[in-house]
């Protein structure tokens, strides 16, 4: 690999996670796009590529990004792509966009609104068209098998699952482990509530960075690795594509002060933090995670807002946010950030 | 800027019903196809992109997930795009991208449709029933081009008749109508005035790929290598007051961008020949003055005289284009790989003589969205 050129986050945005917005998903974008716009003093035209992240099924409307595109702000036309995932592998093509050289300013955006629909309903149509997808396997389903295969190896315990949990906020160890199961041994708390939001960020490489912000956070390393679609094939204990993200993106080249996961259903972090071999001094999800708030198709975009937040905070130095997709984690996203060194 | 980007493998699957193959099948068939070309193995691809139309169109939800397998992606990075009509070609770009940026050596690309596994006139109807389909959101601002241009009305049967004839010639393309005239498709029964049947695109099943490369990687392959000199998107909103939809704005600044980058001064002299996303006959004359390489009212005036045909001055679609077979998400991908087919001298009986330079287009939803690249035989192509 080359070298590669300094990108920095110069700033974050994010909505609130709404359990149902009221509004058009535009307008979750366009609320970031305006926080943004503010923060830098940047006008829409000063930021040379645009990408987005989202997906059409949230809504049940083919083309429904194209809706986003109001919010976005696309007048005078705009040098723009749209990946159909979270908002993290829209960083992803902008970061690898700027490293090009001939664009400095980036932003990116990751946006769902997740209560037009039933998401376990939804998110089943993930799987294989012609053996599995009509079993309908949904993905808490799928995390409940994942679940029982830790519990079986003696990697994790029920009440492993439910700290994770209380560590979010969702009450004490000994109320969460009376609740009844809703997919064994999965109880509600360790489920990711589904919600609306948005999340967004402005990219910059060059002498830019030093006229938008005094504490620019720069992404030193970035990668995502997936693996087979079935569950059968994979080893559900482990997430050897959240490994080699981790490995391609640099993470253990120094300690890491915080770390935020994508962590959907409890027993993921169990592995992801096996996965990354995170130490005791790595602080994960002080936000709370997912499970304190899961803006569908912006959640993995949050988890780096999270981290490059704190890191200009002057709270952390280094820190990784991770991003998943697909059932079991199956595809997994590492970015490692660094304060001014 | 950036390092140099050439298409070094190309792979396509035939563009029909394609009922005796699977979903995972059907893009395998393109990928291992490009791969062989370009002499490669999936153990070689650093990483993979893909692209399709709305998820609808199949049922299967962010199906990156379950065509990894498929794919030979399997412990790499796989991205999915989705820029609705254009994706095929934006899909191109964002591999062009990986390579530019120095990250990766060799990215496959690929795209398709399997439309046979849906309905795509409701999917494109924004999943309502009673929808009007592309050709209704299309056939006013066709008609509206009519008026402004003053051309007359066999100019589209005129487009329909040419890229059917080039399809004769293209093994891979959907509709084969060896007695197509302009006399039928007049009488041809109407769909969206002022659109006959014959003057609108088929549904067809698809996937396209092809192996994109880094300059020290292209070389060292055993074929000729398509160089990708620039490439361009724009976007705009889909409506607001005063927007001209039969001559986008975004249409006509990404043209911009995409011949300065690649430094072409006179477009129409500079480039050999172009692949237009032409899903209904008007859209030819309307791109080549929406993309500038026609002034306004002059478009009909080049597609009249013949200039677009195989054979003439500046062919427009000799593969047949999307008129003779469109896999929807694949067909942004599909102009993009005849280009690069047309410089690097292999497109067999729809071959351009001579071609050098060529241009792969596509655009998509209501023609808001464009993406476009230059290949060149040459990675450094002299247009004075």
């Amino acid at each position: 690999m080359t070298s590669q050129r300094p990108v920095a986050i110069v700033a974050t945005a994010a909505t609130p996670v709404h359990s149902a917005y009221a509004g058009p998903e535009a307008g979750l974008v366009m609320s970031c796009v305006n926080d943004l716009l503010a923060a830098t003093g940047l006008t829409r035209e000063e930021l040379a590529f645009t990408i987005a992240g989202s997906c059409d099924y949230l809504g049940g409307t083919p083309f429904s990004f194209v809706m986003n595109l109001d919010g976005v702000g696309a007048w005078p036309p705009v040098y723009e792509s749209h990946v159909e995932m979270d908002g993290a592998w829209a960083l992803f093509e902008a970061w690898l966009r700027l490293q090009v050289g001939d664009v400095d300013t980036a932003l990116v955006i990751g946006s769902g609104k997740s209560s037009s629909g039933d998401q376990r309903r939804v998110f089943a149509l993930q799987t294989d068209p012609y053996t599995m997808a009509p079993l309908g396997l949904d993905p808490v389903s799928l995390a409940g098998i994942q679940a029982r295969a830790l519990l079986d190896a003696g990697l994790a315990t029920e009440a492993d699952f439910a700290a994770t949990a209380a560590r979010s906020g969702a009450g004490s160890l000994d109320a969460l482990l009376a609740a009844p199961y809703v997919s064994d041994p999965l109880r509600a708390h360790d489920v990711a509530v589904p919600g609306d939001g948005a999340a967004a960020l402005v990219l910059v490489a060059g002498d830019r960075v030093r006229e938008l912000t005094d504490t620019p956070v720069w992404i030193t390393g970035m990668d995502h690795r997936i693996e087979s679609r079935l569950p059968g094939l994979r080893d559900l204990t482990d997430s050897p594509s959240t490994r080699a993200a981790a490995a391609g993106a640099g993470a253990d080249s120094g300690p890491l002060d915080l770390a935020e996961l994508m962590v959907v259903h409890t027993p993921e972090e169990t592995i992801l933090r096996n996965a990354l071999g995170l130490k005791a001094e790595t602080a994960v999800n002080p936000s709370g995670g997912p499970l304190a708030g899961h803006p569908v198709m912006a959640t993995g975009l949050a988890r780096v807002v999270e981290v490059a937040r704190r890191i200009a905070a002057g709270e952390a130095g280094r820190g990784l946010a991770h991003a998943s997709s697909g059932p079991c984690l199956q595809q997994n996203l590492v970015a490692v950030l660094e304060g001014d060194r | 800027m950036g390092r140099r980007c050439a298409v070094v493998g190309i792979g396509q699957t035939d563009y029909r019903r394609r009922l005796e193959v699977s979903l995972e099948g059907l893009v395998r068939w393109a990928a291992l196809e490009a791969l062989e070309d370009a002499g490669l193995t999936f153990a070689d691809i650093d990483a993979v992109v893909l692209g399709k139309a709305p998820d609808l169109l199949e049922g299967v939800m962010m199906p990156e997930l379950t065509l990894a397998d498929a794919l030979g992606a399997v412990g790499k990075p796989i991205h999915r795009v989705h820029t609705a009509g254009s994706v095929g070609a934006a899909t191109a770009i964002s591999g062009a991208t990986l390579i530019e940026s120095g990250r990766y050596e060799r990215v496959l690309v690929v795209a398709y449709e399997k439309q046979s596994e849906g309905n795509a006139t409701w999917a494109l109807s924004g999943g309502k029933s009673g929808g009007q389909g592309a050709g209704g959101t299309f056939a006013p601002w066709i008609r509206s081009y009519i008026r402004r241009s003053g051309a007359p009305e066999h100019i589209g049967w005129k487009v329909a008749v040419k890229d059917r004839r080039n399809a004769l010639r293209n093994p891979h393309a959907h509709l084969r109508i060896p007695d197509i005239s302009e006399d039928k498709v007049r009488e041809s029964p109407m769909l969206w005035e002022p659109l006959h049947f014959l003057e609108s695109c088929p549904s067809s099943d698809g996937a396209a790929a092809v192996v994109l490369a880094s300059e020290d990687a292209a070389r060292k392959g055993p074929s000729r290598p398509a160089w990708v000199v620039a490439h361009a998107k724009r976007s705009e909103f889909a409506s607001f007051p005063g927007r001209d939809p039969v001559r986008p704005q975004a249409g006509v600044d990404c043209a911009e961008a995409l011949y300065r980058k690649a430094g072409i001064t006179d477009p129409l002299r500079q480039i050999d020949c172009a692949e237009l996303y032409v899903p209904f006959s008007w859209y030819e004359p309307m791109w080549l003055e929406g993309h500038l390489l026609a002034s306004p009212g002059e478009g009909w005036k080049l597609t009249d005289s013949g200039a677009t045909e195989l054979g003439g001055s500046f062919p427009v679609n000799p593969s047949g284009g999307v008129l003779s077979s469109n896999p929807i998400g694949a067909s942004g991908l599909v102009r993009c790989l005849e280009a690069a087919r047309q410089v690097r001298g292999t497109a067999g009986e729809h071959q351009v003589d001579g071609a050098k330079v060529a241009l792969g287009h596509a655009y998509g939803g209501a023609a808001q969205y464009f993406a476009m690249w230059i290949v060149s035989a040459d990675p450094d192509p002299d247009f004075t």
